[in-house]
């Protein structure tokens, strides 16, 4: 669906985007990793040709970008860096105008492309919201109203940089439904995001960016392998801590680390031996750990030399 | 899409804004003149005023001449400005490229989009300039002849097609006005910075042609030929400087519409 090869981008001496090989499959929920300032909106731009790269190759749903922009921006949906809309019109009458402007021959008639708009209003939860300005509207209903453009021609593809920006605990719900519901009915994601827990939750594959560089691209399961350790609270934390000394990472109150090679082979040793365990979980890496060790401080920390 | 920038221009409350405060000022000359009487005298002051005491139809042609100065320029500069730095700085200028409408495409939208506006603009100051000239000054029959700038007596077919040529020519003026103002709003995201400096071009021009030590420059200013119109009033027409205002603006029209689109469509679009 989305594929670069050495994509870099230099604006004067700084090298925003560094050699990224993106690969992004159809059916993927592509989670795009990466702290403020990292590059990844402008590697969002590259991909739809708003920004020219300084070399490399990008090839989106199968070809070339920005060559090929005509045929391929048709067919995909976005949201980048926030959305836009003229404010002294109504949600409605922005899509409208969306929807109007651009290539004729991928339109349908009048009365069909105004059905789509009330269709996709709804789905982005704006069917109420009548011929208030966006001028009034919320951060949140602005997000929804731009979610509502990029999916106003049903793309196959659909890119969305920091979706559920300014939308609260409810909405990022609402939004993380709804894109489930795209992703099942067909749809692929490439989600880019800071939030480490809305892709953990979302997504299928993640690719992380630092400082322009792209360190890692790898299935999120594989990320989230077990670390050989088990978890467990027991209120015989200390008699159990005493007969494992040998197999203990750390103890801390009634929870202990120890480190096992099958969860289950050491719950029934521990039951055996006559221990009471109210919890026994199997330790598996944070996405949030794995990023952290392989990325370097936040990009927009700027020490002094 | 040039439908739809025509429409989203003429849609916004500022753009019928813009051309009423357009109309404000020859309308209160109008007033002014018709209750005092107190017009110039022939050869100073904006022109034509002395003469529209005696005959309200020619206050279209005043009208034009009050703002073409600095009011139809203001006006042109903050709408052309506004083109692509104003989607930019909106933020829905990101969007309407990735819908796609291509860039050259969106360009020429933008400058039709200016072009009407300049268009409607001028007429409908010519416009309610010779209702209000009628209604408030010398209400000649329209039959009667009217004295020319140069003090013979035109017919009133002559006076129409020299008003409508002159209208013409002023659009063109403007023309320029708008081509600058596009060119600076594809350099800046701001579109009050694109406005402003179209206007210090014509500011620049203007203090220029006041100077005689810049006399070698004068032909090739932007404003040099704008109320050579005027001319088009005289017996016979003196067409020296109105071709010469045609050619020139037109120079300015390519050049700065040229170095628009090299800009725009190579441009890093980063807001």
């Amino acid at each position: 669906m989305i594929t670069t090869a050495g994509l870099t981008k230099r604006f004067g001496s700084l090298r925003a985007v560094d050699q990224v090989d993106l690969d992004v499959r159809a059916g993927d929920i592509y989670g795009f990793l990466g702290a403020n300032g990292s590059g990844k909106t402008t590697t969002v731009r590259m991909l739809l040709g708003l920004v020219l790269a300084t070399s490399g190759s990008i090839e989106v749903l199968g070809q070339p970008m920005p060559k090929a922009a005509g045929s391929v921006l048709p067919r995909l949906g976005a949201l980048v860096e926030g959305p836009g809309a003229y404010g002294h019109l109504s949600g409605r009458a922005n899509l409208l105008l969306h929807d109007a402007s651009g290539n004729r021959s991928a339109r349908g008639d009048r009365a069909g492309r105004a059905r789509r708009v009330d269709e996709v209003l709804d789905e982005v939860g704006l069917g109420g919201v009548g011929r208030r300005p966006v001028r009034a509207y919320s951060l949140g209903m602005r997000q929804r109203l731009g979610l509502a453009a990029a999916l106003l021609r049903e793309p196959e593809l659909l890119i969305l940089d920091e979706p559920t920006n300014g939308l609260d605990p409810q909405g990022i719900g609402e939004i993380r439904r709804l894109l489930l519901k795209l992703h099942a009915a067909g749809t692929t994601i490439f989600l880019s995001s800071h939030l480490l827990a809305e892709v953990e939750q979302l997504c299928t594959r993640v690719g992380v960016l630092d400082r322009g560089r792209l360190i890692v691209q790898a299935e999120l399961a594989e990320l989230q392998e077990p670390t050989g350790r088990v978890v467990l609270r027991s209120p015989d934390a200390a008699a159990i801590a005493s007969e494992f000394a040998g197999r203990l990472i750390s103890r801390s109150g009634d929870e202990l680390v120890l480190t096992a090679a099958d969860a289950a082979e050491l719950n029934t040793d521990l039951v055996r031996r006559g221990f009471r365990i109210s919890e026994l979980m199997l330790q598996r890496q944070s996405l949030e750990q794995t990023v952290l060790d392989m990325t370097g401080p936040s990009a927009d920390r700027v020490d002094r030399p | 899409m040039i439908g739809i920038e025509v429409y989203k221009l003429f849609r916004r409350p500022r753009t019928w804004l813009t051309i009423a405060l357009l109309d404000a000022l020859p309308t209160v000359v109008a007033i002014l003149l018709a209750a005092t009487h107190l017009g110039p005298r022939p050869g100073t002051g904006p022109a034509f005023l002395s003469a529209v005491l005696s005959n309200g139809s020619l206050f279209a042609v005043a009208a034009l001449a009050i703002v073409l100065p600095l009011f139809l320029p203001i006006a042109v500069a903050v709408i052309a400005g506004d083109a692509i730095a104003g989607e930019a700085q909106g933020g829905t200028l990101r969007y309407l490229l990735i819908r796609p409408v291509g860039r050259t495409r969106l360009l020429v939208a933008k400058l039709v989009a200016s072009f009407a506006f300049v268009a409607v603009a001028v007429l409908v100051v010519a416009g309610t300039g010779f209702v209000v000239g009628r209604l408030l000054l010398g209400q000649q029959p329209l039959s009667a002849a009217v004295t020319s700038v140069s003090g013979s007596s035109l017919t009133p077919a002559q006076i129409s097609w020299r008003v409508a040529i002159s209208i013409g020519y002023v659009v063109l003026s403007m023309l320029s006005v708008a081509a600058i103002a596009l060119f600076l709003s594809t350099l800046t995201d701001s579109p009050l910075t694109a406005s402003l400096g179209a206007l210090a071009v014509l500011v620049g021009s203007s203090v220029l042609l006041t100077l005689d030590a810049a006399h070698a420059l004068q032909p090739y200013l932007p404003t040099r030929y704008w109320l050579s119109f005027i001319d088009l009033f005289r017996d016979p027409i003196l067409w020296r400087n109105v071709e010469r205002g045609v050619a020139l603006q037109l120079v300015y029209v390519a050049v700065f519409l040229a170095a628009a689109w090299a800009n725009f469509a190579s441009k890093d679009v980063t807001t």
